[in-house]
Formats: C-alpha cells, structure tokens, sequence
C-alpha cells in the first residue's frame, strides 16, 4: 500500500516540487492549495500524513492544522509544517495548533523524505 | 515534470505573484488598510522567496527575505505604510521583479540598487523613517520593538534544520568512538494529541546504533480508569552508538515539547534498576506491515501484559487504522467528497497557449470549411432540399458559437499591462523629478491576449510620453494653480465590439503653435495651411514628428507617435488625441477583441470581392443622381440629410480601375474613420454580411496600404480586407505608396 | 531527416535542383527551398502591386503571394493557364507560389557542373543567376531566390 501524502501549499512551485519529490519516493499525493480546501480535500483523502504550509490565504496552517485536530476522525494525522520561517514564535504557534513536526523550506528531497518517514509508521 | 518546467512554473507564479504584490501596495497607497491586502502582499513576497529557495536564486532570497521583514513589521502593526514607507516598498517591487527577470533570464541587476533599497527597508523595519523623508522629524524608535532583522538561524531550542539523517544506514565506517547513552523517555498525552508517536521515535532511535529498552508501565491505571489519550508509558533505553546526544535528541525533535526527556552517556553502560522495569528488545519487524502489530519477543509471563500494553501505546495508531477501514467502508461517500472539493477550487486549468492557438486555427480552417461547404451545397442544390438547408444552418450556426468560445479563451483582462504601466509612472516620474499620480480603470476589462502583448509597447511609450511631456513639472503646475501632483488616468472598456483604451493626463495639453511650428519646419504642412485644432493635434501623429525640443533619456528613443500609432493600426486599432491647453490630452486607441476573426460586409469592387469592417460603417445608402454634387476638378460629394460628404471611389484608390465609377450605379458606404469625419465609400454592390477569419498578409507578403489584411472566402480565394482609415486618408491626398517588400529594387 | 539527407548531399559535394521552363529557357532552383508542387488557381489581384506579383492565393489557409517568375526574370508577362504550375518555395522567412510554365527536371549535380555566369550577362541576370549547367546539351540558369526577393525590411532596420 502507498503511502498517502495530502499537501497544502498556496505556491504553485512548492506544490510541484512536492509532488515530484513525493511520487518519485513512492507516495500517493493529494494537493491542496491552502486551508480551506485542505480540509474540503481531507474528508475524501484520508492520509497517513499532510504536509502543510504557514503562509496561504482563506485559511492559514495554524487555522489548517487547528482544523484537522478538531476532526474526531483525522485528529492522529502526523502534520508536518512545510515553512521558510525560521524564527520560534511561528513554530511554537504551528506546535500549539498541533503540528507534528516542521520541515523548513528550502527542503531537500531527501530531508523531506525522512521527516514523513519519522513520523508515519 | 522535472525540475526545468518547475522553475518554469516557478517563474510564471513570481509574474503573478509580483503583480498581486504591486496591486496590493498600490492600494494601500490609496488608503486600503484591510489585514488580507497586507497578508497578500506578505504572501506574494514570501512565496517568491520560499521557491526561489528551492532553485537556490540567492540573491533573490536574500532580498525578499529582507523585503519579506520589512513587510512583517507592516503586518504586525510595527510599521506604519505612510506614503513615504510605500514608496520604498514600490521601489522595492520593482527591484524584485528585476531580480527575479534577472534570475529567468541570467542577467545581473545593478547591485548599488538593491544595496539602497535593503539600507532602506532595514532602516524601516529598525523604524527609521524612510530616507525620502529626511526632512520630516525621525519616527519614534517606539514603534519599533522589533529591532533587527530575524536572522535564519533562531535563538530557540529549535534549530532551523531538524534532520540528520545524512550519515543514515551508512554508519558502519565510523564504528570507532561506540558511546552508551542512557535515555529516559516520558511522554505526555500532547504527544500523541499532536500526531507524534512513541513508538516511531523509538524506531528512529533504534537505528542510531545498539538499543536495549525498558517499558515503565508502573502508572497504567486499571483497565477501567484508563484515558485512551493518555500517557502511561514511560521508556529507558540504553543505545551504544557512535552518535552524538545531539544526534539523539534531533530523533526527538519534533516532541521535544511534549515529553520528558533525559538523554545523558551511561555510568558503566548499564542503566540502574530503581524502577521495575521489564527489559523489552525493540522490534523494528513490528512496523513492517502496518495492518499487524506483531508482538515483540516475550520470555517471561509476567512481561506479557506489559508488552501488550507496549503495544498498545500504538494503539492509537490501530486506532486510527480501524477508522480509516470504515471510511474505505463508504467508497461512495469518499470518491464524492474529493470531486466536489476539486469542483470548489478548481475553477480554473492552466493550458499551454500552444494548445489553444492550435485550436483557434483549426477553428478558423473549419468555419472556412463550414463557408465553403454551404456554397457548394447552395450552388448544386436545384430543388432546395430543405432538410439540408437546415443541417447546413444549424451547422453555421453551431461552428459560430464553437469559434466565440475558443476565442474567449484566449480573452485576458488587461490588468497586467496596466500595472506594468504604474511603474513606468514611478520611474519616469523620478526621473524627471515629477509627482504623479496613476489611476487606473476597468482592469478587468478582457480581449485578446494578443492585443494585449502588442498593446505594452506603444502604451509604454505614451505613458513616458504623458510623464515627460504632458504633465508639467510641480512648480509649473503650482504656478498655474494645479495640483503640484498630475494625474494620469489609463481606462479600458468594451465598446461596440472594440475595447477602447483612454490615456487622459490633466497637463498643459497640446501646444499647438510649437506643433505647428515643427510641421512647417519638418515640411509636413505648407505654412499657411489653415489646419483645425484637430488637425494640428493629430499632427503629432505624423511620421517623422517630435515635439520633444531635446531628446530626453526618457521619451526621446529615435521613435515619435508616428510609430505608435503604426503599431496600434498594426493591430486593426485606431488612435486619436484630443487636447485641451492647460488642461491637459486624451489618447484614445480603439482596438478590436481579437485578432483572429471580424465581422464584415462582403462587396464587389472592379470585379474583386472586398471585405469591409463592419464597425468602421455607420450606414449603407444607394446614391441618387440628384445627390452627387462636382466639386473642384475631381471631388464628388454625396449630400445626406443636408450636409456634403465626400465620396471616395474605393476601386479607384486601390487601383483597380482607372477611372471612377459612376456613383449612381454603386452603394455608399457612410464610414467613420479616426480623426478624419465622415466618407462614403463607393463600392459596386454589396454582397452580403459574414465573419470573416482574419489572414495576415504581412506573414508571406508585405503590409499593403489600403488593405488591413486578407480573409478566405466560402469558395476558397483570398479576399482582402479594406482598411478604412487608410483609405480615407488617402482619399484626404496622403497617397498609398506602396512599400513592397518583395518589390524589386534594382 | 531531409536534414540529415541533405548534410549527406553537401558532403559528397552534390545537390539536387528543381528545374522549370519559361518560354524557352531553362531555370533551377535549389530543392531544398521547394516545398511542393501545384496547379495553377485563380489569384485574388493585390493593388499597388509590381507587374509580377499576380496576387495572393489560399494555401491551406495561409495567403500566399503568387509571383510570375516570367515577369519577374524580365520577360513577357505570363498568362497563367490551367497548365502552368505554381513551385511553392520559402524565401527566406515567407512562402511564395513561383508561377512557371512547367517543371522540367530534378537534376543532381556537383559543383563541377557549374559553370560561371558569362560576364555579357545584363544586371538583371548579374543579380539573379548563380552559375549556368550544361546538361544533356541543355542550358540551365541557377537562380538564387534570394537574391530574387530581396527583403526590404531588413535593409531598412
């Protein structure tokens, strides 16, 4: 079974890259392309992981995440947040919306591969 | 998909991205002070960066990223966006956008540009007042809790890059320095809330090396008590590895937070046994198949239940998997939700413009086909079988409604080349030490992405024409009692099947004395013409024309309006000024929505098959002889409802026949054309009213005075299609001289 | 692949040429400019034109000028019948229909089949004619199209 990756990113670049970067490692991906229709999307998906962005319009990743942890159903989903931000506040706030873990952009393939890896089983 | 066509896309979303980031600046210069216009603007600037990171564009990142800051301190209400803080941030636009053409194309942006924006926006967001305003007192420091810049690396216990999996699988080379780490590991039920698992970590940290781990199952409540969020277990772990603690506690990175964690290098390599601990080998074979949590190696009774209860700090994990077979339980309900959110979002596709310009020909070869399909069958249809008749209208019918569509698709706002067009204002307003202000109007308004390409270049040049030549410096404009701030208005809008572009600037308009002055001297007018303001006005028009006294860095490049205005009839468009001394001049192009078909009126000339612009004719008339009246050796005039319009033999200036026809026996066509009032065509007869696909001639022959382009008709042959406006001015005794390429010259 | 043909042409030092009849002379062109062969059809007339351009005709949805290369080679007006055919070659960056009698020959030849163009020539052939083949007792002028439609823009630019 491959591995289903939901992706929410407002950039249609990053979104891309994910989405080579996921296919050639062997995952499924679903995109989004920011909050709102991230949560539209996961209804339908059920992924064994998202990786999300910060920065979208509609619907930011805080809002995102908060979403997801809100959902009975999806609320154990690893969300992984995909950011250029580097400094803690943002972070914290990812964390305290429920973030799993962070990826920071610019992310290496590989890197980004490790981190679904560690937190998907 | 590799990664070229990304950075393709990449560059395509920075376009889009730079134009969302200019029209939200522009609005808060206009007062706009909503959050989500902020937002965009951060969001413009930070996705630049965040995928010019991905293509390592370093110079590009490291300006964004400053841009990025400064925009940061607006969004949190650090910064005010006065004018002045804009204005910087304008200058800042363009600087990106010049980086980011330089990254697409490898050219370099002049470094003494960037540096002096970067001071400036540091300076903005250290709350400096921007140094445009250095004679405004400096702003409170107050205001500027956020003192410097975040730097990549952050002062947290998070370091920016969280993984070091680099040396992963590959460890057996550098077996040498084996350390024993002695790890406590307690999670707290944040943990798991945030989609972390202990388990995973476990796993994780297993491949680090050698791993002997101990479950603390002492605070599992009774079955009945139990939260099945919460956390009960705790870990020791003994891990002889050649990593790091920091290599350790990177594995826990992500739940650093959210557990209890004590990683510190074993006394004697054994961890003491305070606890009752139950020594559980790790098996990784557990997460091999994720339907089927295999039990781990169990050699005592009483271990059993706290394996299990191991095993349950997974269960969660079952859990969730539990759920996710009920939702696969409802195939229906999933395969439906997904469609209907992509029906939600997905309003739009992106297709190369290849594909639809193949389209848009094929479509063109198909109503020519559809013509001349339904001329055979009319031709050789003696008993009028009606059913046909009908299939061949419907058929007419349906491949017209085929064509609207495929050319609405190519219909694009012209939004993009009006924001292209604020900056020229900014630039060459700064240039000449001008204050201008840029109004634009119906953006939305759609045509032809064709036109709108063809459209930049001459608009550029009457945009820095309008700045260096029609608006008056601050002081001359004080003096007469303006506003030491001009304004240039640039509106679209449709009308009858054309768009109409206006360029309207309230500076000292047309100086007509000087303009005729330079006519006379250019020896473009006799010097006693007796010319109407008009006429001087639309001087400027005329090849080899310059009003500029000096040749200015700005609008002074070797090209005057006579260029302009080819390139606007070029496109099947016309241009005309009107000006108002002191108040300033009006530009007006009407151009057509496309450039692929017109509609037109079909009529014979000389025996040839002409096509007439439908737009260009305002009414058709049959000429009486009592209405045709002399005038002057070879004039004619046609009186209609008591007013004298000159009558041009279109046979005639085209040269297909050598002298004119006789009106009576024709039809008049009353035409309007740009700037030259009323005329009637005489043509021979009238044929009838089509669409017509639009031919160029210019592609395998050469542009022919008189003649717009070429069209094919139902029974195959090229008709050509009349320009009007050239005709009329021929007929006004500027004659068609014929500028032959393929013309022999010697 | 008509590429790759033709660098295999050019290295054994040989090429192929079309070549067509007006009145009584003989005249070639290169092959590799030719782009097909047709009838003749009536050619809608284009004003302001020179005497040799009989006008443009519909080419599967491009206009295509139609040049009467009798004309154009100065001599007595064509007029065109329904056995005249139309060479349609690229000159530079357009196509343009070359109106002829007939086409007469595809010849192969190499450069030793060329022979100068003597100097009695008028300016007119001067411009026009590359060198002259003897073949089989016949005499073939080469035409370098080119030199034919000399592009005005860019001499302008």
């Amino acid at each position: 079974m491959k591995k289903k990756v939901l992706t929410v990113d407002d950039s249609r670049t990053i979104r891309n890259m994910l989405l080579v970067t996921l296919n050639n490692a062997g995952f499924e991906t679903i995109q989004a392309e920011d909050g709102i229709e991230g949560l539209e999307v996961l209804e339908g998906c059920n992924p064994d992981v998202i990786v999300t962005d910060i920065n979208m319009p509609r619907l930011d990743g805080f809002g995102f995440i908060e979403g997801v942890r809100r959902n009975e159903k999806y609320r154990a989903i690893p969300i992984l947040v995909l950011t250029t931000e580097s400094d803690a506040e943002k972070k914290n706030r990812a964390r305290q919306a429920g973030a799993t873990g962070w990826i920071v952009k610019p992310f290496d393939p590989a890197k980004l591969i490790a981190a679904i890896e560690r937190v998907t089983a | 998909m590799d990664m070229n066509e990304i950075k393709e896309i990449f560059f395509q979303e920075c376009e889009e991205q730079l134009a969302e980031l200019e029209s939200g600046l522009l609005k808060l210069n206009d007062g706009d002070r909503d959050p989500e216009t902020v937002n965009a603007v951060f969001r413009a600037v930070h996705s630049i960066k965040g995928g010019a990171g991905a293509f390592g564009l370093d110079d590009l990142v490291s300006f964004a990223h400053v841009f990025e800051t400064t925009l940061d301190c607006v969004r949190s209400n650090k910064l005010e966006p006065t004018q002045d803080v804009l204005k910087v941030m304008l200058k800042s636009a363009d600087v990106l956008a010049d980086l980011v053409g330089a990254s697409r194309d490898g050219g370099s942006v002049e470094e003494g540009r960037t540096r002096t924006l970067v001071k400036e926006l540091e300076a903005l967001a250290n709350g400096e007042a921007p140094s445009g305003a250095e004679a405004a007192k400096p702003a409170p420091k107050a205001a500027a809790p956020k003192a410097e810049t975040p730097k990549p690396t952050d002062d947290s216990g998070f370091q920016p890059i969280p993984f070091t999996f680099d040396d992963f699988g590959g460890d057996e080379e550098q077996a040498a320095d084996q350390t024993t780490f002695e790890i406590t590991f307690k999670p707290r039920r944040e943990l798991y809330a945030k989609g972390n698992e202990a388990a995973l970590l476990l796993r994780d940290l297993s491949r680090l090396g050698e791993m002997s781990i101990a479950c603390d199952a002492d605070t599992v409540p009774a079955l009945d008590a139990m939260d099945p969020e919460a956390a009960y277990f705790s870990w020791k772990i003994a891990l002889k590895t050649d990593k790091s603690e920091a290599d350790i506690r990177a594995v826990f990175e992500f739940a650093e937070w959210d557990c209890d964690l004590d990683v510190k290098l074993a006394e004697d390599g054994r961890g003491d046994d305070e606890l009752p601990m139950i020594p559980v080998p790790f098996d990784l074979s557990a997460f091999d198949d994720a339907e089927e949590v295999a039990p781990a190696t169990i050699d005592d009774a009483s271990a059993a239940v706290a394996a299990a209860e191991t095993a349950s700090a997974v269960a969660k994990t079952v859990a969730a998997r539990a759920e996710k077979k009920e939702a696969a339980a409802a195939p229906a309900a999933q395969a439906a939700a997904p469609a209907a959110a992509n029906a939600a979002a997905g309003q739009t596709i992106r297709v190369d413009l290849d594909r639809v310009d193949r389209l848009i020909n094929l479509v063109g070869e198909l109503v020519i086909n559809q013509a001349m399909l339904s001329q055979s069958v009319i031709e050789n249809d003696n008993n009028g079988v009606s059913s046909i008749n009908m299939g061949l209208e419907e058929l007419q019918q349906l491949t017209r409604e085929i064509q609207d569509s495929v050319m609405a698709i190519r219909a694009q706002p012209v939004k993009p080349v009006f924001q292209r067009m604020s900056r020229i204002v900014r630039e060459v307003a700064d240039m000449v030490g001008k204050q201008i202000r840029l109004i634009t109007e119906g953006e939305n308004t759609e045509v032809d992405k064709t036109v709108i390409d063809k459209i930049a270049e001459p608009l550029t040049h009457m945009i820095r024409n309008a700045v260096d030549h029609g608006i008056e410096s601050p002081e001359k404009r004080e003096a007469a009692g303006k506003d030491p701030e001009g304004t240039i208005k640039l509106s679209a809008k449709h009308r009858s099947g054309r768009i109409l572009i206006e360029l309207q600037d309230d500076g000292g308009g047309i100086n007509r004395e000087r303009v005729k002055q330079k006519a006379i001297d250019n020896d473009l007018i006799s010097p006693d013409a007796n010319l109407s303001d008009e006429e001087i006005d639309n001087l400027i028009f005329a090849p080899g024309f310059s009003t500029a006294d000096q040749i200015s860095d700005i609008s002074g490049r070797g090209v005057g309006m006579d260029v302009v205005k080819r390139s606007i009839q070029a496109l099947g468009g016309r241009i005309s000024i009107s000006s108002r001394p002191g108040q300033g001049s009006v530009f007006t192009m009407s151009l057509p929505l496309t450039l692929a078909v017109l509609d037109g009126m079909v009529v014979t000339v000389a025996g040839q098959t002409l096509v007439v612009p439908l737009t260009a004719i305002v009414e058709t008339l049959q000429p009486e002889a009592s209405a045709i009246h002399s005038f002057g050796a070879n004039q004619r005039l046609i009186s209609i409802r008591n007013s004298f319009c000159p009558l041009v033999d279109v046979g005639r200036i085209l040269n297909f026949r050598a002298t004119q026809a006789n009106p009576v026996e024709g039809v008049a066509l009353l035409v309007e054309s740009e700037g030259g009032g009323q005329r009637a065509l005489m043509v021979d007869a009238i044929q009838g009213q089509r669409q017509v696909v639009i031919k160029s001639l210019e592609a395998n022959y050469t542009h022919v005075p008189g003649i717009a382009a070429a069209t094919i008709l139902g029974d195959g042959r090229v008709a050509l299609i009349l320009d009007v406006d050239a005709v009329v001015a021929a007929s006004r005794g500027q004659s068609l001289r014929p500028e032959m390429s393929l013309a022999a010259t010697g | 692949m008509s590429m790759s043909y033709a660098v295999k042409n050019l290295a054994q030092g040989s090429r192929e040429l079309i070549a067509f009849r007006i009145g009584e002379q003989e005249f070639s062109v290169n092959i590799m400019s030719v782009r097909e062969i047709r009838g003749w059809t009536q050619a809608t007339p284009m004003p302001h034109a020179p005497s040799y351009i009989l006008g443009v005709i519909n080419l599967r949805g491009a206009v295509l000028p139609i040049v009467d290369m009798a004309a154009r080679l100065g001599m007595k007006q064509a007029e065109p019948t329904a056995r005249h055919v139309i060479i349609v070659a690229q000159v530079k960056t357009k196509i343009v229909g070359l109106l002829v009698e007939a086409v007469s020959d595809i010849l192969t030849i190499t450069d030793e089949n060329i022979q100068p163009v003597p100097e009695i020539s008028s300016d007119i052939e001067k411009q026009y004619a590359r060198g002259i083949l003897a073949i089989d007792k016949r005499m073939i002028c080469m035409i370098e199209l080119d030199a034919l439609f000399p592009d005005k823009e860019s001499e302008a630019a």
